[in-house]
């Protein structure tokens, strides 16, 4: 297989067949949770604003409560790093809003790579950081196994294949043109479906559970008074 | 007894994994599946707790507590569960040496009191969780000893540590000679149930004098139940839900029998829980009556001006938030404001209110023997809190906090005084303006 034909593969069946893993397995993995199903709770409440309550604990999580601030340590900036680099990359890199644009037709402003770039260093160190972290700190050691790492591994990979993709994949007319370097896109390409198709199965599934967990306390204690 | 509660009692004579197994998946419901699926192993959760704080085992990380818990609801009931088994990926069972060894994690090392539900990025309710994960344990035959015996002196003579009816009638007939007021006992029809925990009666029977001169300035019905007297549920903190429901019936039955409007929990933070939260759900229905506890009762009649106040304690005092109140319950502001009411110097530890540390006893750790040296080195913390305000005496709402923190405070050669709430309040009635 040539390196066009596969960045054909990386730009259609397999992006489509990844997205369609992602979606499909995000769904089953929701839904067996669901039909567990849960009691209703029969002690009498002593707040009855549960939504709200729930909506409070999705949003004060965001940032370590009073109290527990000062001791949380560095892994919570690395957290917020890579996060938010990751964030900023996905949404902010004008490569990426065309890729989505075609795919979509949705498109909006870009960040300067001046920007974009820095970033990508700092998100790229705070995974590495977070890494050092979780082998060297004895609890996180404890804690994790193989689904960390290779949660870890499949985050990065996007970012380091998308750092060797940049500036060589377009000749000047931009796409659809093809790329003049097919190879690093296609590889590029393949890692982010590598992601897509890991998400629902493991520990990067906390991208939509964190609001049903969240949300799901701040109503607990929400309904009994307590503080989120 | 309950058959439930008998084969719970029956269950600690053969520990069997696979009766733990069974009652973790049965515990793993839609919510507290979310919440086991949520965590990313960020480890915060091991500062927030005492336990670890103090001991630096990593093994004392609240959410690594839940670890056979976890493996139960992976193998069998986890979304994809069954396929990972055909894959021979899913958890191994699990075995009776592994529940064992979790024992002294689940029970030993968490007092359930919520610190590390409060740090959690993710907002999974650890505290909660383990009191599930507990459930299994218990039904396996895994927890310890000690709670099965309490359990089981609970069950036989209705207090968890084999006190009778006579022995609280004894204290109430010396309360009684002491404050010159009649207690009522099993009047139908009065307002307020008030049940109590055998650690305040045998313990600090004084908050039964108190109660007498506050329902009589409050000019309040009240009456206490010659059976279903106990509020303290030793169910609620091994993990049994058998035991906990047939202990709670006790107090519904008194409550309905004497057709009380409120049952007044009483000065402890797992009886609160036990009663107010747990208990419809537990019995499967809602109460015919209201349940308050008496930090909140009080607050609200010295609000209403039915509880009059003279004088304020000039000592330097500070408050220990009992977990179940405060983090747990949603009781945080009354017994401040009561603070204020009886005390002119009250000064907060670091942390107060809902990130305030345990006393190390709550969860039915106090209850556990082999746990004691664990206990007092988490106290250390708790130290730390009391040492940072230069208080003079503390003051709390839960008896067992109270006992608690007694042992400990002579343990570590201090020399503080520890009060009850009710009884300070009690102590600056004004009694003239009754």
């Amino acid at each position: 297989m040539s390196a066009v034909e596969l960045l054909q593969l990386a730009r259609g069946p397999a992006l489509w067949a990844s997205l369609a893993v992602l979606a499909a397995g995000s769904l089953w993995r929701i839904a067996g949770i669901l039909r567990l199903g849960e009691r209703p709770d029969l002690s009498e409440p002593r707040s009855t604003r549960l939504f709200a309550g729930a909506m409070r604990g999705i949003f004060v999580r965001m940032v370590p409560r009073k109290g527990f601030r000062d001791r949380v340590g560095p892994s919570l900036w690395y957290g917020y790093a890579y996060h938010v680099g990751l964030a900023v990359i996905v949404f902010g890199y004008a490569p990426h809003i065309q890729f989505v644009a075609r795919l979509t037709g949705l498109a909006w402003p870009a960040l300067p790579e001046a920007v974009v770039f820095p970033i990508v260093g700092v998100t790229f160190a705070a995974l590495f950081l977070a890494l050092l972290e979780r082998l060297t700190d004895p609890v996180r050691r404890l804690l994790s196994g193989f689904d960390d790492y290779f949660s870890w591994f499949v985050v990065l990979l996007p970012l380091a294949t998308g750092m060797i993709a940049i500036h060589q994949s377009y000749a000047p007319g931009a796409p659809p043109a093809p790329p003049l370097y097919p190879l690093p896109l296609a590889i590029h390409l393949l890692s982010v479906e590598l992601l897509f198709l890991w998400l629902p199965f493991g520990k990067l599934s906390h991208a939509f559970l964190v609001f049903a967990s969240r949300g799901i306390t701040g109503a607990a204690l929400a309904r009994k008074g307590a503080a989120l | 007894m309950t058959e439930g509660a008998r084969a719970v009692l029956d269950a600690a004579k053969v520990p069997d994994a696979r009766r733990a197994t069974r009652e973790f998946v049965a515990q793993a419901s839609r919510d507290a599946a979310f919440q086991l699926e949520a965590c990313v192993h960020c480890g915060q959760c091991a500062d927030a707790c005492h336990f670890h704080r103090v001991s630096g085992d990593p093994r004392h990380t609240p959410i690594y507590k839940l670890r056979p818990m976890l493996k139960a609801y992976r193998r069998e009931t986890a979304p994809f569960s069954s396929l990972k088994k055909r894959l021979g990926l899913a958890p191994p069972e699990l075995t009776s040496e592994e529940l064992h060894e979790w024992s002294e994690l689940l029970y030993d090392s968490c007092n359930l009191c919520g610190r590390c539900t409060l740090v959690c990025p993710m907002g999974i309710d650890i505290a909660s969780l383990v009191r599930r994960a507990r459930e299994g344990m218990t039904a396996g035959g895994f927890a310890p000893t000690d709670l099965y015996k309490a359990a089981e002196r609970a069950l036989e003579t209705g207090s968890p540590i084999g006190l009778r009816w006579p022995a609280l009638k004894r204290q109430i007939e010396l309360q009684e000679q002491e404050t010159g007021l009649k207690v009522p006992i099993d009047v139908e029809g009065a307002e307020y149930l008030v049940v109590l925990t055998s650690i305040e009666i045998m313990g600090f029977p004084e908050a039964i004098g108190a109660l007498a001169r506050i329902f009589r300035q409050a000019g309040a019905s009240w009456t206490l139940p010659s059976a279903g007297f106990e509020a303290t549920n030793v169910g609620v903190q091994m993990g049994s839900r058998e035991v906990a429901a047939a202990l709670l019936q006790r107090i519904v039955d008194a409550a309905e029998r004497l057709k009380v409007k409120t049952v007044i929990s009483p000065e402890c933070g797992h009886a609160y829980s036990a009663l107010r939260w747990e208990g419809p759900n537990l019995l499967g229905r809602r109460y015919g009556f209201e349940v308050v506890q008496i930090v909140e009762l009080l607050d609200r009649f010295v609000r209403e001006g039915r509880l009059r106040l003279r004088g304020k304690d000039a000592r330097r005092l500070t408050f220990h938030d009992p977990c179940q109140l405060v983090r747990r319950g949603g009781i945080t502001e009354a017994p401040r404001r009561l603070m204020d009411g009886v005390s002119a110097n009250q000064v907060e530890m670091p942390g107060a209110g809902a990130a305030n540390f345990c006393c190390g006893g709550g969860g039915g750790v106090s209850a556990i023997h082999r746990a004691e040296g664990l206990r007092f080195a988490a106290f250390e913390i708790k130290k730390q809190q009391i040492d940072a305000t230069g208080a003079e005496a503390l003051v709390t709402a839960c008896g067992n906090c109270r006992n608690v923190l007694e042992e400990a405070i002579e343990h570590y050669g201090m020399t503080l005084p520890v009060l009850g709430l009710t009884e300070l309040v009690a102590q600056y009635l004004d009694d003239e303006r009754r």
